[in-house]
């Protein structure tokens, strides 16, 4: 085995708090070889990032490393000073942040930016560095590298951009690169390009890459050594094959099992049952009281006609020079009574859009909706208020879809107060129990949002949104902004909710395993336009376009399921 | 309450003693200024109680004709100064805050109206405020004053003159309410928990008021806090320039307008008590408005 490039040997951050010593990472170890990518794997504040950070000397005071050793080629880092640690970073350690906007100069070309960095750390003459630079984009594939030498960063798309700052890791020609979710901010498609090429250059440069991420599909497809962390421990690590193949902590055994499948159906999604957060659900009560007498007669209960929505991209006081961006062409679909209905496409493909209008939040620009036989498109607001009692939506932030300063009590109770549908006494008992439905304890009747994490505060979402007994639910996007574990619980509510309640969903996201566990249909946006609709199985299966097949193929895969597998995930 | 007391602001309160201080000091003087009557040696707005012959009686020196002494001296009128900067300090308090509240309310307004409503609501009104700022506030402040003045009849001008400041600098002040408002207003517009307001179907005016109201309020109050410091020296300076309180009324200003002319004849006092009155208090609040900044804002910690 070759010597590692760089060894943490149980190395331990503390953040001094109002209220005690918090340790954000706690006796980490790990090493990393020449050519090799380490995943490093974990939910929110597991400490994944903390780690990275503490490795290159950009912890924000007060955090500090308190214990443990970070060995760099066989020199020890750790104890550094500012210069010398600033001296490693961008040179032997080099970074892919997460959002490449923001971690290039918008001021400069991308040429300038390489040629500065390659002269800094190599010391060549201005056209050898630019001559290597324009090479460095070639090898990151670029392509027409000698123009795009001189453009700025805004020319580029998310996925070039983010290829433009691989390449500037490259400049220095690191031992080490730390990689902190270098492509969660990218769709699907640019994912798999930008994963295959850090893991090539890896291999080619025999340069070490620490991959955060909390995304098991980047970890099977990418990495040959995992390390899972769990509220700033390593609970496990190994090789990938192992970790995924056979785990042996239960944590990393119920992460594994809380990802969705695409390959098979099931009917609730596995949940992290680690750490005891799994908090019942008491759907059954909730149905119970429940107003289903309004079926719609027809089975049909939404109709969306040629919908259409267009934003102006440049205004102008006469009309005819005014430019339009058109975010949903011409889009038809119908929803029936009690399906759930899905829409998946890449980011801008105009799903959100669709949400929105259909919601009534945006004004239609073309096409008809109709809901329950009745056109809803050119309501006055006051004939579209008995719609809105019918109507409710799930956002995806959770932390922008609560209003701050309102105690949750009044969150969920301000739809009911607003239609007058109980009398004022009763109000506050049906919040309690709508709270205590989505699984909240009673105590958070008080409390203001802040003080609830994201999948808590998804759940006030929820019970806000069953609030007024909706026929039809829109969910843009519920989970995307939470972990996996979490993902799961906050999904079987939905589940459990249309199933007991018979709600009609809008399911968007573009998360297509989820979307196979959701939906009963889905429809393929690309561009504003709907390519495809189909039943969920059948999609999976037979894709009918090739843009539908193209997002099937580049999906992560886990790992490929034996038909024994199958069956076992089925019971 | 014991939220109020375990909160990362009371906390950031309790470590930095410069907001310690200034508030002590703020504290101090609003209450010295309320509870002038009672703590005040004389009543200086009551012309039976002057003596002429008093007047210019150093501090703590006995008059050369009565041998009363005053602690802070005496002005040409044989007016207590010690008593008049209380009196004064009740005015000049009185016209800053009701100003800023007056400014407050009219900015909060129009820039929730302007962020929220958006299109041609919001273009009049922010060229509007464009326009007002390309005028020193101290102008428009003497400009609706004298309109004002001239609109009132002469005999109940004294009387009024309070209530014509307030309005000068209330409005003369809004806009920088308005467009912090605004900006903020745009921000907290485009958040999800507005439109899952809007899509429940409340109506715009409920959640200007009752969502995004309370989410803008913390750079107001910020704002408020500076904009005091600055109403108290902006009621100082027309008061000085002669066109604020009257004289039989003196704020910190008029007296200060009053002391200047004995400046150089030796009766050094009767200028500057009052103006040193004025600026701790311009000061204090000053310090705590730049504090309370900091401490609201996040990205500073």
């Amino acid at each position: 085995m070759t010597k590692p490039v760089l060894s943490i040997v149980n190395l331990t951050v503390e953040i001094p708090t109002r209220r005690g010593i918090f340790k954000p990472v706690e006796g980490v170890s790990y090493d990393i070889r020449p050519g090799e990518i380490r995943g490093v794997v974990g939910e929110s504040g597991a400490g994944k990032s903390m780690t990275g950070n503490a490795v290159i000397g950009l912890l924000d005071p007060p955090a500090r490393i308190t214990e443990g050793e970070v060995w760099l080629n066989g020199r020890r880092i750790d104890q550094l000073d500012a210069e010398g640690k600033r001296r490693i970073r961008g040179g032997e350690i080099a970074m892919i942040f997460q959002d490449p906007l923001t971690s290039l100069n918008p001021l400069f070309t991308v040429g300038e930016q390489l040629v500065e960095t390659i002269q800094l750390h190599l010391g060549l003459s201005a056209t050898e560095a630019q001559k290597r630079a324009i090479a460095l984009l070639d090898r990151v594939r670029i392509p027409n590298a000698k123009e795009r030498f001189h453009q700025y960063p805004h020319q580029f798309s998310g996925g070039m951009r983010q290829r433009v700052v691989i390449a500037l890791a490259l400049c220095s020609e690191p031992s080490v690169i730390v990689a902190d979710e270098p492509t969660t901010a990218l769709d699907v498609s640019i994912q798999a390009q930008v994963l295959d090429l850090i893991k090539e250059l890896a291999r080619e440069r025999q340069v070490g890459v620490i991959l955060v991420t909390h995304d098991m599909g980047v970890i099977a497809d990418t990495t040959d050594q995992v390390t899972v962390m769990y509220e700033g421990r390593v609970v496990e690590q190994g090789t990938t094959s192992q970790i995924l193949g056979a785990p042996t902590h239960a944590y990393t055994k119920s992460l594994i099992a809380a990802v969705p499948r695409p390959q098979v159906k099931l009917r609730r999604f596995p949940q992290v049952s680690y750490g005891g957060r799994d908090t019942a659900f008491k759907i059954e009560d909730l149905a119970r009281n429940w107003d289903r007498s309004t079926t719609s007669k027809s089975g049909t209960l939404l109709e969306v006609k040629g919908l259409t929505k267009r934003f102006l991209e440049k205004g102008a006081i006469l009309p005819s020079h005014r430019r339009y961006f058109t975010a949903v062409d011409d889009v038809s679909f119908d929803i029936k009574d009690g399906e759930v209905f899905g829409l998946v496409g890449e980011s801008g493909s105009g799903k959100s859009t669709v949400a929105r209008m259909l919601a009534t939040l945006y004004p239609v620009d073309g096409g008809t909706v109709t809901f329950d036989g009745q056109e809803i498109t050119g309501m006055t607001a006051k004939q579209l208020s008995a719609y809105r009692k019918q109507i409710q939506m799930i956002f995806q932030d959770p932390f922008s879809s609560l209003n701050p300063r309102m105690s949750v009590g009044d969150i969920v109770a301000e739809p009911l107060a607003h239609h007058k549908l109980l009398s004022r006494s009763e109000v506050g008992p049906r919040v309690r129990e709508l709270l205590d439905r989505v699984g909240l304890a009673p105590d958070a009747y008080r409390k203001y949002p802040h003080e609830f994490s994201g999948g808590q505060r998804q759940r006030i979402s929820i019970a806000r949104a069953l609030a007024t007994q909706p026929r039809f639910l829109i969910c843009d996007e519920p989970t995307s902004a939470l972990d996996v574990s979490i993902q799961a619980q906050i999904l079987n509510i939905l589940k459990d909710l249309q199933e007991h309640l018979g709600l009609t969903m809008l399911f968007i996201s573009h998360d297509l395993p989820v979307v196979r566990q959701m939906c009963d249909r889905v429809g393929v946006m690309r561009q504003g336009k709907l390519v495809e609709v189909q039943e969920t199985s059948a999609l999976f299966e037979r894709p009918q376009s090739s843009y539908t097949r193209e997002l099937l193929d580049l999906m992560p895969r886990l790992e490929q399921l034996s038909e024994k597998e199958i069956a076992d995930l089925r019971t | 309450m014991t939220r109020f007391f375990d909160s990362d602001v009371f906390y950031a309160f309790r470590t930095s003693p410069v907001a310690i201080c200034s508030l002590v000091v703020t504290v101090l003087l609003v209450l010295s200024a309320v509870f002038a009557p009672l703590i005040a040696t004389t009543n200086p707005f009551d012309p039976a109680s002057l003596n002429l012959m008093n007047g210019f009686t150093p501090p703590m020196e006995p008059n050369a004709f009565t041998g009363e002494r005053f602690w802070l001296g005496t002005d040409d009128q044989g007016r207590d100064v010690y008593s008049t900067i209380l009196y004064g300090l009740r005015i000049s308090l009185f016209v800053g805050i009701s100003a800023v509240l007056l400014a407050m309310v009219i900015g909060i307004f129009l820039g929730l109206l302007s962020g929220y409503v958006g299109g041609w609501t919001e273009t009049i009104i922010m060229r509007a405020a464009d326009v007002q700022l390309t005028f020193p506030s101290i102008l428009v402040a003497m400009l609706i004053f004298g309109v004002a003045k001239g609109v009132t009849p002469v005999e109940y001008r004294d009387q009024m003159a309070i209530w014509v400041l307030i309005l000068a600098i209330g409005l003369s002040d809004w806009v920088q309410f308005a467009r912090v408002v605004r900006g903020a207003t745009l921000v907290e517009k485009s958040k999800d928990y507005v439109a899952a307001a809007r899509l429940i179907g409340r109506s715009p005016l409920a959640i200007m008021i009752r969502h995004i109201l309370p989410n803008v309020l913390s750079p107001v109050l910020v704002i408020a806090t500076i904009s005091l410091a600055l109403a108290i020296i902006a009621e100082a300076t027309l008061s000085f320039l002669g066109v604020g309180a009257p004289a039989t009324q003196p704020s910190l200003g008029t007296l200060i307008r009053i002391g200047q002319g004995f400046l150089f004849s030796g009766e050094w006092w009767i200028l500057a008590f009052p103006a040193c009155t004025l600026l701790v208090l311009a000061l204090a609040v000053n310090l705590l408005g730049d504090w309370l900044r900091d401490a609201l804002n996040p990205r500073l910690r």
